[in-house]
């Protein structure tokens, strides 16, 4: 398989429109995520991130507007549709299975992605090979030790990395990190910062954080989101000196 | 703990086996039920119909362990299918053929048939919601066979005929069920047994897993693209279908099918019964169906008018005291025993 060309985005929003009511929050967002892009998503609470997050997985549906995966109209596809065709995010607050191990909540996922997930009766070699793959992955972000323990007994931080891991394990094309590192004391910051080094440099990566500095120092591409409208989108550095945003956004909270 | 830049070196992992090639000499104990069992067939002279509806009990308590315990469905209608299956064998038996396999397997495919088709009109919905359409299914199954006299005998019950001998295919005479049940009691046993086979490999399945999942958060589920209605409508019928066999086990041991096979209440026992012995345990579901029959015999016994107030005190000690069940104190008081030596030498390495 050939990368795709330079023209074509991997993940391309056309003109996305959202409203609740009379309130609009999402207002003619368009972007383009190429393959390998760490794009940063920054704005200040209310500018509809999470609404954003929300419209692209599919669990919200659009007034108007366009969300085009690999060529293709996303238009009605169900959230776990959207999945499997290389779409994925992780959670703000961890959703995870905590009565599980942790290697398992990686092997469920990496069942389900192989199409196994059906298996009811017949299944011993492939989940095996499931929960090889998942200690694989584990390991890539230096959790496998904790592969055999439950996940309620985790330290926060490596249930964070826990988070990231099982959405690497559904190789996605697209994936939406949703403030990864929330929660996180800053004394331990630094282990979310290595995973994000870690991940694979081919996946389109839509990073949305309030951590300025994390937003600053992984993102290669910033869009500054306010009101549910696109204000500016640039490198860091514009974005940085961009007096607009200073304005609207630095000048509203105090975290620079 | 780790460096950037360095390759993580990760301790070296082999994933357990699975099914009977997993079993170890410490698992020696799951003998224990069975070995119960086959031993009362033996000793329990008199009392094989007493035990055949312990098992059949047992079975139904199951299956709602597959739809309550794993799959989180919060249901209070399970009757419905247990009563599906217990008239389709009935109805078999007086119309067809007294083959007790025939009016079995026809039970259980109709009440698998039924869960599903029920199941896809209610698995959308949550909580409150859901528990309340389980209601209505169960009451509408209810008025049908209260109302359709013809087919159910209505309210004065179906009489079933006596089984023919159990297998007796290409000439083979086939087992005889005497008058004292003790075939009945095996023929109960043996399908009993299947069906828990079944379970245990259903519930450490990837299927099982994921609505294990489910049950836990939908969420997290969808997020990984599990369908997640689907497999739940998947689990309900699996379960509803080992309900329907668990009635039509009664069918051909009472050899009575009446509308209490229906009811709301046999539907609320059952989840006593659950909550008793530990959800998500299948044992739990022996422990529980068979101590709730056990006190609730002797009970009656003692006190034919106060007996529910044993079975509700009996509940509530065991929530309010005993997590996880009965299953969760045989737990404890294995764990003063074994000092689980396993897991040291795993930490140890």
């Amino acid at each position: 398989m050939s990368a795709p060309p330079a023209s074509q985005p991997v993940l391309s929003v056309r003109n996305l429109c959202k409203n609740f009511g009379a309130l609009a929050v999402t207002q003619s967002v368009s972007l383009d995520l190429h393959a390998g892009a760490r794009l940063g998503l920054i704005g200040p609470n209310g500018a509809g991130k999470t609404t954003l997050v929300n419209l692209l997985t599919g669990m919200l549906a659009p007034n108007s507007g366009e969300i085009i995966l690999n060529g293709e109209t996303l238009h009605g596809v169900q959230p776990e549709q959207r999945v499997k065709k290389g779409l994925v995010r992780t959670h703000q607050i961890n959703t995870l299975l905590m009565e599980h191990t942790t290697r398992d909540n990686v092997a469920i996922a990496v069942a389900e992605r192989r199409g196994f997930a059906w298996r009811a009766l017949r299944y011993g070699s492939q989940w095996r090979a499931c929960l090889e793959e998942a200690h694989a992955c584990l390991a890539g972000l230096g959790i496998a030790e904790a592969g055999d323990r439950r996940v309620s007994e985790l330290p926060y931080g490596q249930q964070r990395l826990l988070e990231i891991a099982i959405a690497l394990a559904l190789k996605p094309k697209v994936l939406l990190l949703d403030e990864p590192g929330a929660g996180i004391p800053s004394t331990e910051s630094h282990i979310i910062d290595e995973a994000l080094d870690r991940l694979p440099q081919d996946i389109a990566i839509l990073l949305i954080e309030h951590d300025m500095d994390l937003v600053f120092r992984f993102a290669r591409d910033i869009t500054v989101l306010v009101q549910g409208a696109v204000l500016t989108s640039g490198v860091p550095a514009e974005i940085a000196r961009n007096l607009q945003v200073r304005a609207v956004y630095l000048g509203r909270s105090q975290q620079v | 703990m780790t460096e950037p830049g360095k390759p993580i070196l990760s301790p070296a992992f082999t994933p357990p086996g699975s099914g009977l090639a997993a079993l170890q000499l410490r698992d020696i104990w799951h003998l224990a039920p069975w070995a119960i069992a086959i031993g009362f067939y033996f000793v329990g002279d008199g009392f094989h119909s007493f035990g055949t509806n312990i098992l059949i009990m047992i079975l139904f308590t199951l299956s709602l362990d597959l739809a309550l315990g794993y799959a989180g469905i919060i249901t209070l209608g399970h009757a419905a299918f247990f009563g599906a299956g217990a008239y389709t064998a009935g109805i078999v038996a007086v119309h067809m053929t007294t083959d007790p396999l025939v009016g079995l397997a026809l039970a259980t495919v109709l009440a698998g048939v039924l869960g599903i088709i029920t199941g896809m009109l209610i698995l959308h919905t949550q909580g409150v919601a859901m528990f309340m359409l389980t209601l209505a299914i169960a009451s509408m199954f209810y008025e049908v066979a209260n109302q359709w006299r013809s087919l159910t005998g209505g309210d004065d019950g179906l009489t079933v005929p006596r089984s023919a001998p159990l297998l007796a295919y290409f000439g083979f005479a086939g087992f005889r069920f005497d008058f004292r049940g003790m075939t009945g009691y095996l023929y109960t046993l043996s399908v009993v047994f299947l069906w828990f086979l079944i379970a245990w490999r259903v519930v450490k399945s990837p299927f099982g897993r994921s609505l294990d999942g489910i049950r836990q958060n939908p969420r997290r589920m969808r997020a990984i693209g599990t369908p997640v209605w689907w497999r739940l409508v998947a689990m309900y019928g699996l379960s509803a279908a080992m309900a329907g066999t668990a009635g039509a086990l009664q069918a051909h041991a009472t050899r009575l099918v009446g509308l209490t096979s229906l009811n709301l209440e046999l539907s609320g026992i059952v989840a006593v019964m659950l909550v008793l012995g530990g959800e998500r345990r299948l044992y739990g579901a022996f422990v529980g169906a068979a101590f709730f029959m056990i006190v609730q015999d002797w009970a009656a016994a003692k006190n034919p008018v106060y007996w529910m107030f044993v079975i509700g005190g009996l509940l509530m000690a065991v929530v309010l005291f005993l997590e996880g069940g009965l299953m969760g104190l045989l737990d404890k008081i294995a764990g003063l025993f074994t000092r689980k030596p396993e897991q040291k030498a795993g930490g140890a390495k």
